[in-house]
């Protein structure tokens, strides 16, 4: 049984077709990069994983759960920007993570004690304790999408949706954003979705790599059919085949034994 | 150099900012030398001196009959109805612009009401108010309410629709209730914009509050300005107009130093 399990998924606005057929099922710990031309579903695509909106037709399931309505807690998300919230400091960010989910959305006591200790451990671990007591209006693009990926994390999701997380950064904070996630995943394997423009990184960060484009095109009607998924691409090893070791040594054949 | 590149320096700005109010006030006294030469009795405008003379006695001496000192007994009453006038139109258009702003149900049922509410004009409505509500109190802190809540709410809707999609959507990720959303991700984000309202419609609740005492008061300070227009007081209306003013600002740059000290986050929007 898949982890994530997207059965003959439609999606269609008012007559304007968007999805059509997306079958996918994806591994517990995969990577999942989904690229494609703008305009050809890869953003609704994620809206429908997030549950922010329903499909057409079709189902996802997450974890074997039912298919939800809104979102969830099991749904963690960063976007290119609005991730975290300007009004809260850095540290609260990451508490607002445990506190949203009370009844009231404030922790007290004992238990906000122990948050916050939580909060600065993780802000010591994605390098921003030095800015904890700051709003993120202080903070550079970079800084402020570690601490919304470091805010979705703390909620402990079962997926994570990143909707062009780097979209808006520049090119060496890009790198340096790279190799904190794939640090992340080091320590805690957890499943990935994330949209991206950028083909390279795409490759570089995902284990499989979904193309969303429209297989049937009406000229004269360009609404009339929705975009699927397809290309999957293996990306283990930035998508370049055969590289792979499966045994732990590899002694070439003695030609003349 | 192009005039739009062109800037004061920082003695020069202070002496363009105080130009106006130095060309007001030599006018005034120029204008009333004149009249005063021709006629000494003209009371049309009064010399600044009798002017100053006439705001320290009606700040300091008491009237003989009722022994209150006048002035601070009208600031107290209109004080007490623009305050209460605004806070409750205030807290009125935080609740109902939160639940407009949030709840597409409630949406759909109060943004055209609101609308259309905002639209009747509610000087118009001041005889009914005397009808229903009497001559006191609550007329007039109706009217401000209804003068000012309207639109207040409006905005404070707008502004709810206004926070980016992103941050509902990742309070939800997180956990949030629709009542921890409201009060968590929102409430906090728009209350430096419900000082601002509040700042903006002060201007308004100043007018409908001197409308509804000149037509109906037994204290205040539009009552006042109105009742001395029969003797033609002007010393006395220009002290008020000038208090009032006063009053007016004081009040707006008490809330704009409350905006900047109690949202630190907000610092360049304000």
């Amino acid at each position: 049984m898949s982890f994530v399990e997207v059965r003959d998924l439609w999606q269609s606005y008012g007559g304007r077709a968007i999805l059509e057929r997306v079958n996918l099922s994806v591994a517990e710990g995969e990577f999942i990069s989904i690229v494609g031309a703008s305009g050809c579903g890869k953003s609704t695509f994620l809206r429908l994983l997030l549950a922010e909106e329903q499909p057409t037709r079709g189902t996802i399931s997450v974890a074997g759960a039912p298919p939800a309505v809104e979102p969830n807690r099991a749904r963690g998300v960063v976007f290119q920007r609005y991730s975290v919230f300007p009004h809260l400091s850095v540290r609260d960010n990451i508490i607002a993570a445990e506190s949203f989910g009370t009844r009231t959305g404030w922790l007290w006591g004992a238990r906000r004690r122990a948050a916050c200790r939580r909060a600065d451990d993780l802000l010591a671990r994605i390098g921003l304790d030095h800015v904890a007591g700051h709003y993120p209006a202080a903070l550079s693009g970079g800084m402020q999408q570690r601490l919304a990926i470091g805010q979705a994390l703390t909620a402990r999701p079962r997926i994570l949706l990143l909707d062009e997380p780097f979209g808006a950064l520049d090119p060496g904070t890009r790198t340096q954003m790279h190799d904190f996630l794939t640090e992340l995943r080091a320590e805690a394997p957890m499943t990935v979705f994330m949209v991206t423009h950028d083909l390279a990184e795409g490759f570089k960060l995902g284990d499989r790599v979904l193309v969303f484009d429209k297989p049937r095109w009406d000229p004269h009607d360009p609404n009339a059919y929705g975009a699927t998924i397809t290309y999957d691409f293996d990306a283990i090893n930035r998508g370049i085949p055969y590289h792979h070791l499966r045994e732990e040594k590899h002694d070439p054949i003695d030609a003349h034994a | 150099m192009r005039l739009i590149n062109r800037k004061p320096g920082r003695p020069a700005a202070l002496v363009l900012a105080a130009l106006p109010f130095v060309v007001v006030a030599v006018a005034y006294a120029i204008g009333s030398e004149m009249r005063l030469a021709v006629n000494p009795q003209d009371r049309l405008l009064p010399a600044p001196a009798t002017i100053l003379d006439t705001a320290i006695r009606l700040f300091t001496e008491a009237e003989r009959r009722s022994g209150r000192i006048l002035l601070w007994h009208d600031t107290g009453a209109s004080l007490f109805r623009l305050l209460s006038g605004v806070a409750i139109a205030a807290a009125l258009s935080l609740v109902l612009g939160i639940l407009i702003g949030l709840l597409p149900y409630i949406r759909r049922s109060l943004s055209d009401f609101v609308a259309v509410l905002s639209m009747i004009p509610p000087l118009a409505l001041l005889p009914i108010l005397f009808i229903i509500f009497g001559l006191g109190e609550m007329s007039k802190i109706v009217l401000i309410v209804i003068g000012t809540a309207p639109v207040m709410t409006r905005d404070m809707a707008q502004r709810v629709i206004e926070i980016p999609r992103e941050q509902i959507i990742k309070a939800q990720t997180l956990g949030a209730s629709s009542l921890v959303i409201a009060l968590r991700v929102v409430l906090p984000q728009i209350l430096p914009r419900l000082i601002s309202n509040v700042r903006l419609s002060l201007g308004t609740a100043w007018l409908f509050l001197i409308a509804a005492e000149a037509v109906a008061s037994e204290a205040g300070l539009g009552y006042r300005i109105f009742l001395v227009r029969r003797f033609l007081a002007m010393d006395i209306i220009l002290t008020y107009v000038l208090w009032i003013t006063c009053l007016a600002f004081l009040l707006d740059w008490l809330l704009r130093v409350l905006s900047r000290r109690a949202f630190r986050w907000a610092e360049t929007g304000l």
